[in-house]
Formats: structure tokens, sequence, C-alpha cells
């Protein structure tokens, strides 16, 4: 064996051991985690993987997302490259030139041009990181002109630098056996051959150069936040198959544990997420506790349960909890109390991952820990949970007073068998002064649509959406059983709804307890009654002006619920809504979602400031919403923006008006 | 020292209404809660005992039914939970209630030495604030109402410290114990039973002690030892309000005009 072939063999097999000792020290500590199944549906998850890890989906959506694309594949191709570089280094005749001509020669091609494409690449990614600089970038522990990434840019770039002088001085040196089949390699050895004296150094040092980067590159790799390499791909294929914004039922007995307090109480996917992470910020971007300076970055959640992780590892191989914790405590592997209360569980973080991974149910996982077992939360909410749990709404009015809202309306109480749907009002629309008039609004439009629909009235409970988004499943599982006898007992198969919070928690929530209804929002309702032509509206109302449409992030995000309520506007005023910059499926959160509603803002600037900001951009003369929630947070925003002559609507009322302008 | 809490099942007065024609209380379909200033009680009391690991036993007069009061306070943590429960005691008024509740509590000090007693300064549904004193008189303890803030307890030395709300001020006054206190909403923030706490309590023991426990005579007691009865409950007639200046174009004068107004009739309380 020649020398050179002995020495890289002995630090290939060492690497790869190194690599393969780190891989499994790391992935045997996401088995501490609790089990959870993600091996259904064998062919879904393929065809998720395929869409996420290897078309990129998600990455793509942004602009720059192009260069991780081209590097991405770039990779993918090279690996074979590579691979023929290891193995040609330890058996000098093997090589890929052994394949057919005409297939070696299109690898070749594919070489050249993609090592080029990769440099530009990598080129582009030092700009970013130096010059460009985009803030989403910075998380409090880990920032964009880190060592560690400049290091990874640099073993890329190195590699392929490294590929142009070895495979030019072989073209160099007339020994390359098909260069009109590498144009690039070429050029490198046109150049050289002007310096026939350096070409063999050039040579030796490109070839060591290749194999050290290589090596340093295995070995670093499990080490790193690039680790993604690894676990990217498996990510997408484990990835929920159902949005995950329901939250997984709880078994109430005598010494179980509630929530997660320390790191290993979360399921072995909520750790491999963690190890996935490879810091791209674009969730922290997203999110709107982070967007108004509070102390919640999802980037920074999933980083503390990587960190909390290796850093309790030695405890938990010896079968016990690690000593840093989870919650509580100031600094990097640790979630601050304030951080865990401040998510409004929009879902922003989740549908930014370009890897899949779940932001959001970690920390309502987090909450369900302080509340069931610390009983420690933001004071606000001792009074929504004995309001909920004694009065069966968040305000705790009386809930005799509950249909109070119908006055002289005619509306008649549920009965299976005669009414069609139940119109499940919730508490906002009972209770609240503004909402009530949203209800009323949808009781004429049903009416004059000849709907079939009826109400519980004061027996109606509420659905429990906050609770359960808090983390106080234990009420929230008694509120929901309760819910689920009393429409089995009346019979309800078909519902409507007025809020997407009511909405996803009987569409999506109460299918954990095996009832299954037929939910519909209000807006999508209506939408098919216009579609159907049993709502006419001829005389098109232009009082509202121009209307900007907030997307509410229950409606929206968690329940694809789109075009229905802009279908509302455009029915009712003839012209479409106007759009703010975040929307649609990248709508920004307007601040009361996940039981924020009940609580107070004290950190940074409010959300709701932040949307009616973004919001009054568009110069709309009114701002449409289809979630009682957003009505308020948008009521409050204007007012204190002093942009009271804005009016907030709910898409059901801009309809109701043009209704009763054409029967005017 | 075993620090007894007061508590007591009532109807949730929101929800109550009055039968026009009666003139009594609609009480069917009206859920019951437990008192709200015992909810606060509930917590100092598990305030001493973290402190000074006393013991808590929290005891309520009233129908079979009420032992969901007294499971809510196991579930917050106290440790003995007596339900007084005899159909000689119904029917009672603040007098009869108080001499039950005092011979319950002579009970326990029987077993253990009673230091301190709390009760809610009142029960939204009675709203007499008599209870408390009441129980205080007949066992002969110092009586601390109005409770807003406890500044010491000191159980060797036999004393407490603690300030009362009154109106427009506080007072700050020691007491020798054993001793009854009254505490109103300001004291503290009830705490919210974990999950394991509320599972426990479910299987808790409530005792239940009727009167062949306490051996009161049953003419002092229920009905028969109420001097007082309620002849007759009734809405007061709401006079109809005025409309005060022009809420539309001048907000901030009409606003003005019912600060004066209220002033002048002395309802803020300054």
């Amino acid at each position: 064996m020649m020398p050179q072939t002995a020495i890289f063999t002995t630090l290939l097999v060492a690497s790869l051991l190194f690599f393969c000792w780190s891989v499994y020290r790391r992935f045997s500590l996401v088995l501490y985690g609790q089990p959870e199944q993600r091996l259904d549906q064998p062919g879904r998850r393929l065809a998720e993987m395929f869409l996420y890890a290897f078309a990129q989906l998600r990455v793509l959506k942004k602009p720059f997302g192009l260069n991780h694309f081209v590097i991405f594949w770039s990779f993918m191709i090279l690996a074979l490259a590579n691979g023929e570089f290891l193995v040609n280094g330890v058996f000098p005749s093997v090589s890929l030139a052994l394949l057919p001509d005409g297939v070696h020669r299109v690898l070749l091609i594919a070489f050249d041009v993609v090592s080029l494409l990769t440099l530009v690449a990598i080129a582009l990614s030092f700009v970013r990181r130096l010059v460009v600089r985009p803030p989403h970038l910075d998380s409090l522990y880990v920032k964009g002109r880190s060592p560690e990434a400049f290091l990874i840019l640099s073993f890329i770039a190195l590699l392929m630098l490294a590929y142009f002088g070895l495979h030019g001085s072989l073209v160099a040196l007339g020994t390359e056996n098909d260069p009109a089949a590498m144009p690039i390699s070429s050029l490198v050895g046109a150049g050289l051959a002007a310096h026939p004296s350096m070409i063999s150094t050039v040579y030796v040092v490109s070839w060591w150069l290749h194999a050290l980067v290589l090596f340093a590159f295995i070995c670093f790799l499990p080490h790193s936040k690039h680790m993604h390499i690894l676990t990217a791909i498996p990510n997408c294929y484990f990835g929920a198959l159902t949005w995950p914004a329901t939250q997984p039922r709880e078994k109430f007995e005598k010494g179980a544990v509630y929530g997660v307090g320390t790191v290993e109480r979360f399921t072995w996917k909520d750790l491999f997420d963690s190890f996935t992470c490879t810091e791209c910020g674009r969730c922290q971007a997203a999110c709107p506790a982070t967007n108004t300076g509070k102390p919640l970055n999802p980037r920074q959640i999933v980083h503390a349960i990587k960190t909390n992780l290796l850093e309790n590892s030695h405890a938990l191989r010896e079968g016990r909890s690690g000593t840093l914790p989870l919650i509580g405590a100031e600094g990097e592997g640790t979630n601050t109390e304030e951080a865990i209360w401040s998510c409004t569980t929009c879902g922003a973080c989740m549908e930014a991952c370009p890897v899949l991974i779940e932001q959001m149910p970690k920390i309502v996982k987090m909450r369900r820990h302080l509340v069931e077992t610390e009983s420690r939360f933001p004071e606000e909410l001792l009074n929504l949970f004995e309001n909920m749990e004694q009065r069966s709404n968040p305000w705790g009015i009386a809930p005799g007073e509950r249909a109070k809202w119908v006055s002289t309306l005619p509306v008649k109480p549920f009965v299976a068998g005669e009414t069609e749907y139940l119109l499940y009002v919730g508490c906002a629309g009972s209770f609240d002064s503004r909402a009530k008039q949203v209800t009323v609004a949808l009781a004429t439009v049903l009416n004059a649509a000849g709907v079939s629909w009826g109400i519980l009235g004061k027996d109606e409970k509420c659905c429990g959406d906050s609770l359960r988004r808090l983390g106080n499943e234990y009420l929230f599982e008694k509120m929901a059983l309760e819910n689920v006898e009393l429409f089995r007992e009346r019979g309800v198969t078909k519902v409507i709804t007025l809020c997407p919070h009511c909405l996803t928690t009987l569409k999506n929530d109460y299918r954990q307890y095996g009832l299954e209804l037929e939910v519909v929002h209000q807006s999508e309702l209506i939408a098919e009654l216009i579609r159907s032509g049993r709502i006419k509206l001829d005389k098109k109302d232009g009082s509202f002006g121009r209307i900007a449409y907030h997307d509410p992030c229950y409606l929206g995000r968690h329940n694809d619920i789109f075009d229905a309520p802009r279908t509302l506007v455009q029915s009712a005023t003839g012209s479409a809504a106007v759009e703010a910059e975040r929307t649609g499926r990248n709508s920004f959160c307007c601040g009361a979602g996940g039981g924020r509603m009940w609580m107070e803002e004290f950190t940074g600037e409010r959300v709701n400031h932040a949307r009616v900001d973004e919001l009054l951009a568009q110069k709309p003369d009114t701002i449409c919403v289809a979630c009682p929630y957003c009505m308020t947070m948008m009521e409050d925003g204007l007012k204190d923006k002093g942009a009271g002559q804005v009016r907030v609507k709910d898409v059901v009322e801009v309809l109701a008006e043009g209704l009763l302008r054409k029967n005017a | 020292m075993l620090v007894v809490v007061c508590v007591k099942q009532v109807p949730d007065t929101t929800q109550v209404q009055i039968d026009p024609v009666t003139n009594t209380l609609i009480r069917e379909g009206v859920p019951f809660i437990v008192n709200p200033y015992d909810t606060h009680a509930v917590e100092q009391a598990l305030r001493f005992k973290d402190r000074f690991g006393c013991r808590v036993a929290a005891i309520s007069m009233g129908p079979p039914n009420a032992e969901a009061t007294l499971r809510k306070a196991l579930a917050q943590g106290v440790d003995r939970a007596v339900l007084l429960s005899d159909r000689t005691f119904g029917g009672a008024d603040t007098l009869a209630t108080s001499k039950v509740l005092a011979a319950a509590i002579e009970k326990l000090a029987q077993e253990e030495e009673v230091g301190v007693v709390i009760c809610g300064k009142q029960t939204i549904d009675g709203d007499t604030a008599q209870v408390g004193p009441g129980i205080a008189t007949r066992l002969n303890f110092s009586q601390l109402t109005l409770v807003d803030r406890v500044d010491d307890l000191d159980i060797s030395g036999k004393k407490i410290r603690v300030s009362r709300k009154l109106e427009g001020r506080h007072e700050h006054v020691e007491a020798p114990l054993p001793v009854l206190l009254t505490v109103v909403r300001e004291l503290n923030r009830p705490r919210y039973p974990t999950v394991a706490m509320r599972l426990d309590s479910a299987d808790a023991q409530v005792e239940v002690w009727d009167n062949k426990v306490l051996q009161l005579d049953v003419n002092s007691i229920g009905l028969k030892g109420s001097p007082t009865w309620v002849s007759r409950i009734f809405s007061p007639e709401r006079a109809k309000g005025e409309m005060l200046g022009d809420g539309v174009h001048d907000p901030e004068g009409a606003a003005q005009l019912l600060i004066d107004k209220m002033l002048e009739k002395d309802l803020l309380a300054l």
C-alpha cells in the first residue's frame, strides 16, 4: 500500500468512527423522550418528505431560499463525487470511470457545473451574513455572524476550490480522461498550463486539502447546527400529518405527570426537532411575540430544548433528571415563564419552518406543566379559570344571560330532526356587546337565506378553547366532555360557529373525544349560500369604503379558510378587500389567541398595535375581521392609535348591511 | 396548633333572581359556589400551614351536597374537612349558625389546640357579616374583622398582628391568641389547585358530624333556635336615571358632570 493511501485510509476510518460515535451519542439522547406515533402511513410520509425535504417547498418560499436549494441539490449530486473521492483514496483502482462512458460523462459535467454553482451560492451566503445581515439570523445565543456559520461555509467553499484545483491540475497534466466534459476544470487547467512547475504541487495540495476538509466536515457535522444535514430529511418524514395545532389529550390518573417540566418529558419527536433546527430564524421573523419585543422566540424555545438535553445528558444517562431547569431560569438552555406565556398559539412559526419543526405545541406542553403541576401562571388567569369552571364563560357572566342577544329576533331553539344546523354562538357572541351585534347580523343573514337553524340558548356552554391553549387541560377536558355529552344528547350533527376558536375546538379538538361534527364557520356557510344563489346581492354596498381584510389565525392558518370571508366582502361591496403585507397563510396575529385575550401585555409593543399599523398602511376605511377576538384587538388598537375614523366590521356585518340595502 | 377555617356553600348570586310573586329567591338550577370571601380565608390558613407547619381543618355547616365546597378546600391543601350536617341545623339564622360552628370548633380543640379561626368577612347570600363575630364571642376568642394583611403570627408568644381595612383607613392591631379573623379579598390571591391535589381530594375523607356528635340542645339550633326570620325579599325599585351632558359632542364635559354628581352624592370614596 502506498503511504498516501495508508494515511488516507487511517484518517478516513478514524473520522468515520468518530462520526458514528458522535451521532450515536446524540441520537441516543432522543430516545430519552416520551413515545409518540410518527411511523404510520409511510406512503403519505414519503410524499411529505419529498415535498419539503427534497423539493424544498418551504425553503423556496423566501427569495434567498433559492440559494439553499442550489446548495442542497449540489450537495446531493456532489455526494457521488465525494463518495468516489473517499473510495478512490482507499482503493485507487476504483472510480466512477468504471461506469459506461456516457453516464460518466454526464456525471463529470454535472460535478463541474454544480461545484461552480455552489461556489457562487456560498459567496452569496458570505455576503448575506457579512453585509446584508437580515436581523432574523440573530437570536440571543446564536448569531448570524457566528464562527460556526463561517466555518461551515468555508468548509464547503474549500471543498469546491480543492475540487477545481485537483481536476484542473489533472487536465493540465493530461491525465484527466475526459476533459471536454469538465468545462470549468479545463479552464483552471488552461490557467495552470502557463506555470508547468506548479502543476504537481497544486495537484497534491488540492488532493490533501479536499481529503482533510472532508474529514474535518465529517467529524464536525454531528456537533454543529449543521447536523440538520442528517436530521432534516427524516424530520420531514416524521412531520405531523395533520396540522399540529390541536394538542394531544392527557391521561388524568393518580401519580401521573402533566405537561413538560423537564426535557425528557418531551416526546422523542420534540427532541429530534431540536436537533433538526439549523437556526435559520424564519420562525422568529414570523412570530408576533418576538416581533413586538417579548422574551419569547420560537427558535430559542427549540434551541433551549437542545441545549438543555445536551447539558443534562450525563444525568439522563444515569437515570436522573438534569440539574439545568427547563423552565424558570435565565440563560441558555432554559425558558423563562414570561416567554412561555407570551405565545399567542398563532402557528406562524410552524408555518414558516422549512423542516416542519413544531414549536407551538412545545410551548403549550410547558404551559400544562406550569398550570397543572406547579399551579403557576399570570394572576389574571385565576379569574379566567374560576369563571370558566363556575360559569362556563371567560367573563364570569351569569349563564342564564347567554341568549339575551336574541331579544326580539325570530330565533328558535335547536331541535334535532326539525332544525338542520345548531348555531353555536360561543361566549363572545353571547356576552360581548360588540360581538353580539355580529351574532344579530349572522342571525339576520341566516334567516334571509332560509337556513334552518336553532340555538341551545342558556344550555350552551363554553367550548374551552382558551383553557386548552393555556395548558389547563384538566379543566378543558371536563368542559369538553360536558359539551360532547350535550351535543350527543341533543342529536347535534351540523354546527355553524361565529368564532374561529369555537370552530377549531368543536371541529378538531372534540374529535379526540369521539365526536365527529360537521362544523362550518359562518363565512364558509354564507359563501356557499352566495354560490348556490340562496343569497343574492344586486345593489353593491359602497358605504364601507376601502376594506382591508385581516386573516384570523384560527380561521386561516389553523383551518385553511382564506377565500370564504373574502367572498363575503367581494359579494357585498363589489370589490375585493385589500390585503395587508402579511396576509393569508402568513398573516400576523391580532395578539389575542392562545388565551392572551385574557392576559395583560406588559413587555414591548402591543401585538395589536403592530398589526393595526400594518393594516393602516393600506389606507383602509374599514378593517374586516371574522373573529370576535380580532374584533376586540383591532378596535382597541385603532383607538390607541388615534385612528377611530377607521371602522372594524365582521365580514358577516358587511354582508348583512348589503342585504338590508337590497331589501330597503 | 390547629387553624380552623369556616367555609360556606352559597348560591351563585349573580345567577339568582327573585320570584316576583312569592318574593323568595329562585334557587332552582342555580349553581352553588364557595363563598368568595371564604376562598381567601382558606388561602390564609394554608399560608399559615406553609409557613409554620400547623394543621388546617375546614368546617362547613350545610346540607349533604355542601361536601363539594369542602372537597375544594381539600384540593387546595387543607388537612381535614368536617361537614356539619343535620336536619336540626337547618333554617338557622346567624345566631344558631354560630352556635353550631363554635361547638364544632370546641370539639376540634379537644384533639388539638385551636390558635386561629378564619372566616370570610361575610357570605354573598346573607351578607350579614355576623357569623364570624358570633363564633368569636361564643368561644371567647379575640376578634379581628376585615383583615386585609397579616403582619405577624407569633405562635410561641401567642399573639397576632394584622391590618384591618376600614372605610377610608387602615387599622394596625395586635391581639392575643386564640383569635378569630374575618378576611377581605385584598388579603391574598387564593391558590389554584394542581391536578394531583384535585385527584387526591376526590378520594379524601370528608367527615360528617350531626347533632349526635355535637350534642347541642335542639331548641337552641336550627329554625327553633333562630330568633330572626325573613318576612320578605324584594328587589329595590330603581329610580329612572337621568342624562348628563352631551357625551357625543363633549365627552370630557359629560365625564366632569358625572364625577361632580357622584362626589355630590358621596358615591366616590376618596
